[in-house]
């Protein structure tokens, strides 16, 4: 198995009684929350865990967008990949991923992720989302066209990687006389794409596809949901006449490791609840704008998911549900060995920070992770030819 | 008592449902954001007066949702071959809110087949420095208590329990209506510069506290119009037709009578 790094980069310092006196840690949170004295000091210790990682033997390390949040402060995630260009001596930097729906010239994404793989030389992997629903409060984008313009500039970007330009394109959202975009990207034909999900059928249908075959990587999601989406991207694969191989799935859980379970737990506690029940913290008209997704999975989610999440959830449950790793390295190995059986996915990218986390924690997080998991469980996963390769 | 008909008619491959009713000049109500597919007092009182046509538009109620609906443009489209097909002569039109604004799209691209316009807190347009409601982020509950003036309509309304229709339709008339007015938010900022080309009588109706566009929208329409008055309700919010009756039906028939004479 190969293993990421995956940072959120939360505004921890914030005022702890916010939710308080406001709705939402998304789109209107005011920013007075946020303390740019603070702030600067969090993205340098933060990018310093993420370097930390590489200099650990982690194989890459990965940063997400998020806008309007006290959630994550990476906006713009490629100023941090960019940063991090010039530091990481080993690991590969993913952007997992850019919201491609809510920019009006998605050739920017294609220019700067090209940027990023000419900085690294190729270790890079670009991500592509749709962004959730709150980026679309925030950006203005209509989420009626959410999907559409997904599809049409994710056509888009990958032509401009890999067409020779010149080229026309014409689409219904995108519009564009000349698409030739400098640099060209320095992997070939272009890097690889990891597709972040939280299971929707469109996505599975779309990563899968054989002209695709992107990574799919699921995200923030109970154990029982990232075993049936892992078995339905498996079986689409299927469908479309190959085996699903590892290293084209991933998942993306929050995990922490301590000496003991009962010391993870406690570490951990306070910090992943925080993480669960107020970073992500928003009203479901918040996070799922009309048009965002089909009039039957609104319903449906409306319905279900959002109104479990309206309980408080605290640490026990979400380690009893397996959103959330937790225990000594043998435990969390342990797990991790059961589900990659399972499951077959060949990669995982840990977010071994979390809300409130410290630095102090987070640091021993990433060691223990880095020396006492990864060596249990890196062999999982891994093809036999890739095996024979090596 | 009126009694009432709902009709389907096909136009540009699109089936929607017409509620007609009453007998008089004609007059198409556009409704707004929220629809109109249950037969409502206002059309009750309004059908007394006029042979009155409430459509739901595509997109809405039960009519279809067609493939080529991106935009007001395309409503506009659609409601001028609407009227040519129709063929009810010259019409009273009457719009509000998002119906409003469609109103307005209608009326600067043709009003050869309008007798009269009356815009009921209509969207369509922007006013620098007055923030409007934002129906999209406010809760169920918000968003009714904050469509009306007096807290006990919107009482009335939550105290009933809708039909599994009611409720299906309410979600497909909210996705149409992000589809339409999501952004730029409830206008289309080329309108404002071709509303001097509305040339027949133009009466605005508007709520006093109207918490989703206030009345300085109105009054900014108003001097946008050439010839539009404007008259604003007291103690009324954003649905005159349901929340000031009696004005709205006063208002609506003294334009109208005004404009016949």
């Amino acid at each position: 198995m190969k293993f990421y790094f995956f940072h959120l980069m939360p505004y921890q310092d914030i005022d702890p009684d916010y939710l308080k006196t406001n709705k939402s840690s998304w789109i209107n949170l005011p920013n007075s929350y946020y303390d740019p004295k603070k702030g600067a000091k969090l993205y340098h210790r933060y990018l310093d865990e993420l370097e930390l990682a590489d200099t650990l033997g982690f194989d890459g390390v990965c940063v997400n967008e998020h806008h309007q949040t006290a959630y994550g402060m990476m906006p713009s995630p490629n100023v941090l990949a960019g940063a991090l260009s010039r530091r990481l001596k080993k690991a590969t930097v993913g952007v997992i991923g850019r919201a491609l729906p809510i920019v009006d010239n998605p050739l920017t994404i294609a220019e700067e992720f090209a940027m990023i793989d000419n900085l690294m030389e190729g270790r890079f992997i670009a991500g592509f989302v749709r962004g959730i629903g709150c980026e679309y409060h925030a950006s203005m984008t209509n989420p009626g066209f959410s999907l559409e313009r997904f599809r049409e500039a994710h056509d888009l970007i990958v032509r401009a990687w890999t067409d020779p330009g010149p080229f026309e394109f014409y689409g219904k959202h995108y519009h564009y006389q000349y698409v030739n975009p400098w640099p060209r990207p320095y992997q070939s034909p272009r890097p690889p794409i990891w597709i972040p999900s939280q299971g929707s059928t469109e996505t599975v249908e779309f990563a899968a596809h054989p002209d695709r075959r992107y990574t799919y990587i699921i995200t923030f999601s109970p154990v029982a949901s990232v075993r049936k989406n892992m078995k339905a991207y498996r079986d689409q694969c299927q469908v479309y006449g190959y085996e699903c191989p590892a290293e084209q799935m991933g998942w993306a859980m929050p995990a922490y490791i301590a000496e003991t379970d009962a010391i993870a737990r406690k570490e951990a506690a306070p910090h992943i609840e925080s993480l669960f029940n107020k970073f992500i913290s928003s009203p479901s008209q918040y996070k799922l704008p009309p048009g965002y997704s089909s009039l039957a999975s609104y319903k449906a989610v409306m319905e279900g998911k959002y109104k479990v999440r309206e309980n408080y959830l605290d640490c026990d449950s979400l380690i009893e549900n397996g959103m959330f790793l937790c225990g000594s390295a043998e435990t969390v190995a342990a797990k991790l060995e059961e589900y990659q059986k399972e499951m077959g996915f060949g990669n995982i990218a840990p977010m071994l920070q979390f809300g409130t986390l410290p630095k102090e924690l987070t640091e021993k997080n990433l060691r223990l992770f880095a020396e006492e998991v990864i060596p249990k469980v890196r062999h999982l996963g891994v093809d036999m030819e890739t095996l024979a390769a090596e | 008592m009126a009694t009432h008909t709902s009709e389907k008619k096909t136009i540009a491959g699109c089936e929607i449902e017409l509620l007609k009713g009453g007998n008089g000049p004609p007059l198409v109500f556009l409704h707004g954001a929220g629809g109109a597919h249950n037969w409502m007092p206002y059309m009750e009182r309004l059908s007394e007066h006029f042979a009155l046509t409430v459509p739901s538009h595509p997109g809405w109620g039960r009519s279809d949702t067609p493939d080529w609906l991106d935009g007001m443009g395309d409503l506009a489209y659609f409601y001028l071959e609407f009227l040519k097909e129709m063929d009810l002569g010259k019409t009273h039109l009457v719009g509000n809110s998002l119906g409003g604004w469609l109103a307005l799209e209608i009326a600067v691209r043709s009003t050869a087949q309008i007798e009269t316009l009356t815009l009921v807190s209509a969207a369509g347009i922007h006013v620098d420095g007055v923030p409007k409601g934002d129906i999209f982020l406010w809760d169920d509950n918000e968003r009714v208590y904050n469509t009306f003036y007096d807290p006990k309509f919107a009482e009335a309304r939550l105290a009933k329990q809708p039909s599994e229709e009611d409720a299906n339709i309410s979600l497909k008339n909210h996705f149409s209506t992000a589809k339409m007015a999501w952004h730029p938010r409830f206008y289309n900022p080329e309108l404002q510069k071709w509303l001097h080309r509305i040339d027949i009588p133009t009466l605005i109706l508007w709520g006093d506290s109207d918490k989703i566009f206030p009345p300085a929208y109105g009054r900014a329409m108003q001097k946008l119009i050439p010839g539009s008055k404007l008259t604003i309700l007291p103690e009324c919010g954003h649905l005159p037709q349901q929340e000031k009756l009696e004005d709205f039906i006063s208002g609506v028939t003294a334009h109208t009578n005004g404009a016949a004479s």
